[in-house]
């Protein structure tokens, strides 16, 4: 083990790789700065980048770009009242509500401070349970991954949307883009529609771009918000007072970092709502909740590290099982494919050295982000002047060229469009993207260990109940599915009942 | 622009009806009950159920949701306009993209999209000749992306 960590090292620490890193450092920032740029567009946009590296590379880009992200969605979220990314909306108003008090260099610090040791937690949880799972996950067979998935992909529908049946329907279709083409197990060309470029199915890459990218651009031309404005130009020394708020709030922010890396390692939910929940499990528990919103740095500190966490938390299913623990990860995962590397606990025994090579990366990023982001905080206010209707059409010309490289061929630049189309639209309707896509990573292993199994025991179903692990999984994933049921026909049995006494 | 749910479920419903009856063609493997059909069908027969189940939500709430809303976007002229350059601008690249070359679909649609945000024309112009001439220095030297060049020569 000791050796494959000095392997790690000379991976990471290697001047290529540590390039990279403070590339996509500049540029999370960067996108995490700007509002309507999110930390999954920037893991779309780094995609086709990262097709041309080697996999500890691609992957160190996409971890770095994202955690940088997420802090730095809070910088206008303080200064502008908008959050760079949904990350940060939890506590934008109470980030603004502080700069209105003159106190934008508390919130911002808070923000960058806490964000770090989130993300430190969340990879400390990650280096040492990931390992133990990956024994664990040695054990299943096709049966237990089948379940694995199927929970997974529950829980995307499940947990956190405004409308499962609309969540449902995002992830059938997410199925379905997924059966496309020769990729099955039968090695039958299905639903190609004539077209030879569809027979190898739908490229990743394009898609994601259209739907995570091109999605966001055309929203940008149709949005009719007023052009932002800064609230202070004055920005005091941010680190000033952070010690004494670790100490104040230690066990808020332990609370906050906890909540958020459970959250991130649960399917289909990441960053986003590990801070709308843990800002709203810091009032519940806070000694002054009625400070909240008027500019109290409290849930700040607990949200900020809460958002850091889940992105670590995320990457735990991913790497150990190939089960996305949210829609950054769910790209990842597509890399990790394109690039042979499979993710799944045989990983942990063939390649240990490029899994702690994504551990060290998660330390690094998350140190480095003390700095740099204090460098972005200093140049927030030149980052929020360039203008938006410059950017986007450039990342527009970006996206072409990103769905070009993958095939070299113009039809990736039409699927990205198609994707994007769809994206907006399913957006306006009410649908979450985040199941679909997860519907199209996992589709295909899906398929694989339903039909694997399904051939095993003959076509008999009870197959799928009878092995302990099996049956374990397949109990949780039926409490996830009835429990909104359960909770409904709870609810109504009690309002009955108090009408009747 | 917001569909009811029930035009919505139809046009689902639609989609897993053409998935089932294109299944049907696919072959059956001898001596096994599941084919290459047998996944794409359970997924198209899950599909079919959640668009009854929007239909009736749709139907239900007919008295409050309209058929189509139109989002506030929908009656700018402007915003309407900008949509329908960016998303022209995409089919234009793909029309155009091997016959024009890279450089020059590349300048015209920042061109048309700055000028479509409003961006002061002189500025607009310069960018858009300078953009796209990074990038492709970016992709097609240093990532060796074969970017078409179209009616230009090589230039590097």
């Amino acid at each position: 083990m000791l050796h494959a960590y000095a392997q790690a090292f000379a991976l990471v620490f290697d001047p290529y790789v540590l390039t990279v890193i403070f590339a996509s450092a500049l540029f999370g920032l960067f996108v995490g700065c700007i509002p309507g740029l999110t930390a999954t567009m920037a893991t779309a946009l780094l995609v086709p980048i990262t097709f041309f590296m080697p996999p500890v590379p691609a992957i160190a880009a996409i971890v770095t770009a994202t955690a940088m992200a997420i802090f730095s969605g809070d910088i206008p979220g303080a200064l502008l009242r908008i959050p760079g990314t949904p990350a940060s909306a939890a506590y934008t108003d109470e980030a603004y509500a502080m700069t209105k008090k003159g106190q934008a260099e508390i919130a911002l610090g808070a923000g960058l401070v806490f964000s770090a040791i989130g993300g430190l937690f969340g990879t400390l949880v990650m280096v040492t349970s990931a390992p133990a799972l990956a024994e664990i996950a040695l054990q299943f067979s096709d049966f237990e991954y089948f379940w694995m998935v199927v929970l997974g992909l529950a829980g995307a529908v499940f947990i956190g949307n405004a409308s499962i049946l609309k969540a449902s329907i995002a992830l059938l279709l997410g199925l379905l883009v997924a059966c496309i083409g020769l990729d099955n197990p039968a090695g039958y060309p299905r639903f190609t529609l004539g077209s030879t470029e569809l027979t190898g199915g739908v490229s990743l890459i394009p898609m994601m771009v259209g739907m995570f990218a091109v999605s966001e651009i055309l929203r940008f031309m149709v949005h009719l918000d007023p052009p932002l404005k800064l609230a202070t130009e004055e920005i005091g020394n941010i680190f000033r007072g952070m010690w004494a708020l670790l100490v104040k709030y230690r066990w808020g922010l332990l609370r906050g970092n906890i909540l958020g890396t459970i959250i991130g390692i649960q399917p289909g939910s990441g960053a986003d709502m590990a801070a709308w929940l843990s800002y709203a499990m810091s009032k519940k528990f806070s000694k002054e909740p009625e400070k909240f919103g008027t500019g109290h740095v409290e849930g700040i500190v607990e949200a900020g590290a809460a958002n850091n966490s889940a992105l670590a938390g995320a990457w735990i299913p991913a790497i150990v099982f190939g089960i996305p623990g949210d829609s950054i990860t769910a790209i990842a995962i597509g890399v990790l494919y394109l690039k042979g590397l499979n993710p799944g606990p045989t990983l942990f025994i063939n390649n240990p050295q490029n899994i702690y090579a994504i551990f060290l990366v998660f330390v690094l990023a998350n140190l480095i982000m003390i700095p740099l982001g204090w460098l972005t905080i200093k140049a927030a206010k030149m980052v929020l002047s360039v203008s938006r209707a410059i950017v986007m059409p450039t990342i527009l010309l970006f996206c072409i060229v990103g769905s070009f490289a993958i095939n070299n061929t113009v039809f990736g630049v039409a699927l990205m469009l198609v994707f994007g189309l769809l994206a907006f639209v399913l957006e306006e309707n009410g649908f979450p993207v985040a199941p679909a896509i997860l519907g199209v990573v996992l589709g295909q292993m899906m398929e694989e260990n339903f039909i694997k199994s399904m051939i095993k025991s003959d076509g008999d179903p009870s197959a799928f109940f009878t092995r302990p692990i099996a049956m374990v999984l397949a109990l949780s994933t039926i409490i996830i599915l009835f429990w909104p049921v359960g909770t409904w026909l709870w609810r109504r049995w009690r309002r009955n009942s108090v009408l009747t006494t | 622009m917001k569909f009811n749910d029930a035009l919505l479920g139809i046009a689902f419903l639609a989609l897993s009806v053409a998935v089932l009856v294109n299944i049907q063609s696919f072959p059956k493997i001898p001596g096994q009950s599941i084919g290459p059909g047998a996944f794409p069908g359970l997924i198209a027969i899950l599909l079919a159920g959640c668009s009854f189940a929007l239909i009736w939500r749709g139907w239900r709430e007919r008295e409050t949701q309209h058929l189509v809303a139109m989002g506030a976007w929908l009656r700018s002229p402007r915003h309407v306009a900008n949509f329908a350059i960016a998303v022209g601008a995409l089919v234009f690249y793909i029309v155009a993209a091997d016959k024009l070359g890279f450089l020059i679909c590349g300048a015209l649609i920042l061109l048309a999209l700055f000028l479509a945000l409003r961006i002061r024309p002189l500025l607009a112009l310069a960018l858009a000749l300078v953009l796209p001439v990074l990038v492709h220095l970016i992709f097609y030297k240093l990532l060796r992306v074969p970017l078409p060049w179209g009616v230009l020569p090589v230039l590097w």
